[in-house]
């Protein structure tokens, strides 16, 4: 009985592995997103994220290689074994042929650990470690957006510059706050700057006022946020309560333009920091922009404009390749130039698209002259120094 | 890491503010499951819903913050009256999972529909100006808004002990849920009293809402960080007692500020580590009477 039991599982096993090639042989593009969808970071991805990739698709004309695209979406609630088990489901059972890791570093670290492993092509937007195209990197892995290195880089040099020698860490205790502040504090160090602590706080904490009054105890000039959505909004919002802004700089390390909406440039003003994209930078991104408001009453964030950009060189590669086989997909993405609205540059042999980075500063509402209108960019950071270099790294595939 | 005194004493004041809105919240918890017998999940969402209606009026129209004070939890607490008419009426009789399975459903839907009006980033609340800036009580400078809070919520924790403890109506209150229809049999109303209950318990998770909204970003998931260790306060007070919650709330409050200085990383598990430990050695809670 317990042989025919079995006997019919292995078939019914082999029958479901018949489906999955069967529906890779038809070439079909499927791609699927898990992000956070409802949690602390769900506005600066989240389901305009979604949106902004629907809108490539569009664009795209809806086809590939004869065949429609399909996007398929799922919220991680920023669990990494959640992410992971989804994107095995996704490539076992619906034949996805590209896995899209949005925010969160831990569900991305997960995520492209199972797509190395079923070799399915990988991108991710929003996660910012750099250990996913550093220690861990893959020849399946393209990291689009920014990284921790790149964030730090930008920040930490600026700050440093102006005189904010002696800084103070605020940092999320996960993946990503941890590699934001190592990174960080690789560039103080270099620049002459010195740490003198860190105080590391649970994901989404509600009340920072203790964690802050730490930081002013320390003396150090500069209160480095290494945090992200929720929690950066909630650490500016106490220190200004704290009246920590005053004696303290703060940088934050990562700030989308969802914060600052949701702060107000009352609460924001002067905040410096780094990132990959800006709506009203020159008519390209304002165009791209306009179109995205329309459709979601929001002005993209940088991470939703690279979901675009993203999809769309994903397609492009396919096309070219005229399959959708990972390897020789990832080859075509590693030999294209990349060129719109969001990006010029190139995807490198570690996963990193590289691409200029902006400083930017939240200006003051004298300054504001229309909605949305909230960031002035101070420099233009060129993405061959912006991302680890070819002597930091510690990726194998980029030796 | 060398602590002063000072720096000592900071932290444990805020810990003190942080225990003030887990004595308010567990307070309502308490005084609904005392004497409903309904573990109300839905509690965090309705403190959510407090901040979000204290900011609609200021953003919509223009009502400050001390009306909303008031007004919040009388609109929150109606809403309340309508969930128990409708919904947790129907189930007093069933087992207590029932009641939680319902309200934890309520939970997911009520800020669900906050989240897609609003977005997860949150919508920025300003201190009112009666209470902006700071006094220096010698070891810091405390923000006025946040002497505030505690004031508030400690009056409103004893006037609510001792109107359920001491009054005459406190005294119904709690024979009504002992024995409905022998006190029924005196006249006195029960069905009206409980859902007068309910409605005055999700009132104070409103309220604590409004109080909360100047101090942490107005979001729709603000509840849910919060509710889990509102729970863990509870069971660790004992379900049902009152004074016991409130006690709790600030005690525990305060343990999370030390935990935050000796080691930040435990700082959102010490509650469940001591919970787990209370637990095992007196499974009724600090204050909750043997069965």
């Amino acid at each position: 009985m317990q042989d025919k039991t079995r006997t019919v599982l292995t078939l019914a096993l082999a029958a479901a592995g018949l489906v999955a090639t069967a529906a890779h042989a038809q070439e079909k593009v499927k791609i699927g997103l898990v992000t956070d969808m409802s949690g602390l970071y769900a506005d600066l991805e989240g389901k305009n994220g979604a949106i902004a990739m629907q809108m490539a698709i569009d664009d795209f004309g809806g086809k590939v290689l004869g065949q429609p695209i399909e996007l398929l979406t799922a919220d991680h609630q920023n669990k990494p074994d959640i992410a992971a088990s989804k994107a095995r489901e996704w490539i076992d059972t619906q034949g996805v042929t590209m896995v899209f890791g949005g925010t969160n570093s831990g569900t991305a670290l997960a995520t492209a650990k199972v797509a190395a492993e079923k070799k399915r092509v990988y991108f991710n937007n929003g996660a910012g470690t750099s250990v996913l195209t550093n220690e861990q990197c893959s020849p399946y892995t393209v990291h689009y957006a920014y990284d921790t290195v790149a964030l730090a880089k930008g920040t930490g040099s600026a700050v440093v510059d102006r005189g904010g020698k002696s800084w103070f860490f605020l940092t999320a205790d996960y993946a990503f706050g941890h590699a934001l502040e190592a990174d960080t504090t690789t560039v103080v160090k270099a620049k002459g700057g010195t740490v003198v602590g860190a105080v590391r706080h649970p994901l989404s904490a509600s009340d920072f006022s203790s964690f802050l009054l730490q930081a002013q105890n320390s003396k150090a000039q500069i209160l480095g946020l290494a945090n992200a959505g929720g929690d950066t909004i909630n650490a500016i919002k106490a220190a200004r309560e704290f009246g920590i802004n005053k004696s303290m700089k703060i940088a934050g390390l990562l700030v989308f333009l969802t914060d600052i909406h949701s702060l107000g440039l009352k609460n924001t003003e002067g905040l410096l920091h780094t990132t990959s994209w800006y709506w009203d930078r020159n008519d390209a991104s304002r165009q791209f922009g306009q179109r995205f408001f329309e459709k979601t009453k929001r002005m993209p964030t940088d991470v939703q404009a690279a979901d675009y950009s993203a999809v769309t060189t994903y397609l492009k590669a396919v096309q070219t390749a005229k399959t959708t086989d990972s390897d020789k997909v990832m080859a075509e993405l590693k030999r294209m130039k990349i060129d719109d609205f969001y990006g010029k540059g190139y995807i490198r042999e570690d996963g990193s698209f590289i691409h200029d980075m902006y400083l930017v500063e939240a200006k003051s509402q004298a300054e504001s002259k229309k909605p949305w209108d909230y960031l002035k960019v101070i420099a233009t950071l060129p993405g061959e120094q912006i991302f680890t270099t070819k002597a930091e790294t510690k990726c194998a595939l980029w030796k | 890491m060398t602590v002063t005194l000072p720096a000592l004493l900071s932290q444990l004041l805020l810990g003190l503010v942080n225990g003030s809105f887990y004595a308010m919240l567990s307070l309502g918890l308490a005084v609904i499951f005392g004497l409903l017998g309904v573990i109300n999940f839905a509690h965090g969402a309705l403190f959510m819903m407090g901040a979000v209606i204290a900011w609609m009026g200021a953003t919509y129209w223009s009502i400050n913050y001390w009306v909303m004070l008031l007004l919040a939890p009388l609109l929150v607490g109606a809403f309340g009256i309508v969930i128990e008419r409708l919904l947790l009426r129907r189930i007093y009789r069933l087992d207590p999972l029932y009641g939680l399975l319902l309200t934890l459903g309520l939970t997911l839907l009520i800020e669900g529909a906050f989240r897609s009006a609003y977005g997860v980033s949150g919508l920025g609340y300003d201190t009112p100006e009666l209470l902006e800036g700071a006094t220096s009580v010698g070891f810091m400078m405390l923000p006025n808004y946040r002497a505030w809070v505690v004031a508030v919520s400690v009056a409103v924790c004893l006037a609510t002990w001792f109107l359920i403890e001491k009054t005459r109506l406190g005294a119904y209150l709690r024979a009504g849920t002992e024995n409905p229809r022998l006190v029924e049999a005196f006249g006195i109303n029960v069905p009206l009293m409980v859902m007068l209950t309910y409605g005055f318990g999700v009132a104070l998770a409103a309220f604590a809402g409004v109080l909360a909204a100047p101090v942490i970003q107005v979001t729709p998931l603000m509840g849910q960080n919060l509710i889990i260790v509102v729970f863990a306060v509870v069971v660790i007070g004992g379900m049902g007692s009152i004074m016991g919650s409130v006690l709790t709330g600030l005690g525990l409050g305060v343990i999370e500020g030390l935990t935050k200085v000796f080691y930040p990383e435990a700082s959102s598990t010490v509650v469940f580590l001591i919970m787990v430990v209370v637990l095992l050695v007196r499974p009724a809670g600090l204050f909750g009477k043997e069965a």
